[in-house]
């Protein structure tokens, strides 16, 4: 067994410097890598590129990453729950490039996978098309986009074992596979971290060869940001 | 004139036995609590489910289960979750047999905008995109027309594009209005609303082809 545990996100994050591209996980607050996204706020690096679905809300997330102007750049395909995203991207302190989302998740895949760009139908015609190649399949036209290039990708798990194996909880799995092995390093924080060999072979979703680091995460808030709920009759 | 639950009733109508079925944001949700109940429908969420069922009890909700407009949720018997590649696998390849979305505009050729005012409201498009650019059956759920009552059925779309000549059938609170070569083609009244009504609130082309039925609710 190749051993990927350390012992903290200290000890998972070293190396993170400025100017930096990184992926990070989740659909708005659900699956997002709370603890190294502390991490990253405690490290003060900045001019930093993210990679993410979201932008996380004004107090949590990513959100708390831009309050402190440590992101130049964020890729993501909706920000519309913070409003100091929208503030510094319409006064123009932050450059966003916003994509759809199942382009998001195939860019990470891409690089995941060993595929330099894909061609998809999303987008064509529209101005996330601008500047970039074209190419008609069977009578219908195609966008190619690149796949993604990143120094680190953050994700997080519900369980994961010693050898960076990792299974995922419900919505919460959203863009965590799809980072792992995607970025030069990948580290995955997980709720529940187990020796070798205590999770069935048969249940893992990524196999620990795309996961560098793996450490037990800790104080998980998991906030939910649209709380519906029905009554009983 | 219907209200928004009355688009999402009669938009329910349109959803087939044994289809997959995604629903955007605001009035596609509603859609989900009017379809028949004799039939087998599966909803799916872009953010990673399939089997989606109704908001869960008081006390019950868990942070881990949400849908893409971020509420929490249930999944019914059935139900599975997936990565978002696997999620955009189901709609890019058209495993989805039905796509309800909102749009601030859409024009007589199908083209539809909804997710950027320049300058003032940039929030993304999220898997809008995608889903029009793949969807072989879009439905479109909208007000016929804005707040400042001018129409949002127009000859082309004045508002950066989602997607082009994608959108097939738009349910309003005046008309169903199937998308053709030709233009919009007036299909439906709303309950107590004339075709003159709608002429009216239709900037695009309407073709009204002899008597329009008032729709069943």
């Amino acid at each position: 067994m190749i051993n990927k545990k350390v012992n903290s996100v200290k000890e998972a994050t070293e190396g993170i410097t400025d100017n930096m591209t990184f992926m990070l996980g989740g659909f708005g607050l659900s699956g997002i890598p709370e603890n190294a996204i502390t991490a990253l706020v405690d490290s003060n690096i900045k001019d930093l590129t993210c990679i993410s679905n979201n932008a996380g809300v004004d107090d949590f997330g990513l959100g708390l990453l831009l309050k402190k102007r440590q992101i130049k750049k964020m890729v993501s395909s909706y920000v519309g729950e913070n409003d100091e995203f929208e503030r510094q991207m319409l006064s123009g302190e932050l450059d966003v490039e916003l994509i759809p989302q199942g382009t998001l998740a195939e860019r990470c895949r891409a690089a995941q996978a060993g595929f330099p760009a894909i061609y998809t139908p999303a987008g064509y015609g529209t101005e996330v098309a601008e500047g970039k190649e074209t190419r008609e399949f069977n009578g219908k036209m195609y966008v190619l986009e690149h796949a993604f290039k990143a120094d680190f990708a953050f994700v997080k798990a519900w369980k994961g074992d010693e050898a960076g194996n990792l299974i995922f909880k419900g919505t919460a799995r959203n863009f965590n596979p799809v980072m792992c092995g995607a970025a030069t390093i990948t580290v995955a924080e997980v709720e529940e971290l187990v020796p070798a060999g205590t999770l069935d072979p048969n249940q893992i979703h990524i196999p620990g060869i795309f996961v560098q680091r793996i450490f037990q995460g800790t104080a998980y808030e998991k906030r939910i940001e649209q709380r519906t709920v029905r009554t009983r009759e | 004139m219907l209200d928004k639950i009355g688009i999402a009733k009669r938009i329910a109508k349109e959803v087939q036995d044994g289809d997959y079925v995604n629903l955007g944001i605001g009035i596609p949700t509603l859609v989900a609590n009017y379809v028949r109940d004799d039939i087998e429908v599966e909803f799916q969420s872009e953010n990673g489910v399939l089997g989606m069922g109704p908001f869960p009890f008081d006390g019950e909700e868990d942070a881990d289960i949400i849908n893409a407009g971020k509420q929490t949720i249930t999944t019914l018997p059935g139900a599975s979750f997936f990565d978002s590649a696997m999620s955009f696998s189901m709609i890019r390849g058209q495993h989805v047999d039905l796509t309800i979305l909102g749009a601030m505009e859409v024009a007589e050729n199908g083209d539809i905008a909804n997710w950027k005012i320049p300058g003032k409201m940039v929030k993304g498009m999220g898997g809008a995109m995608d889903l029009v650019a793949s969807a072989e059956n879009i439905i479109v759920a909208m007000m016929h027309t804005n707040r400042a009552g001018e129409s949002k059925l127009l000859k082309r779309c004045s508002l950066p594009l989602t997607g082009v000549g994608c959108v097939k059938k738009i349910v309003t609170n005046l008309a169903v209005i199937e998308v053709t070569d030709k233009g919009f083609k007036l299909l439906e009244r709303a309950p107590g609303v004339s075709v003159e009504e709608i002429e009216k609130a239709t900037e695009g082309r309407l073709i009204i082809e002899g008597d329009i039925p008032e729709m069943d609710i």
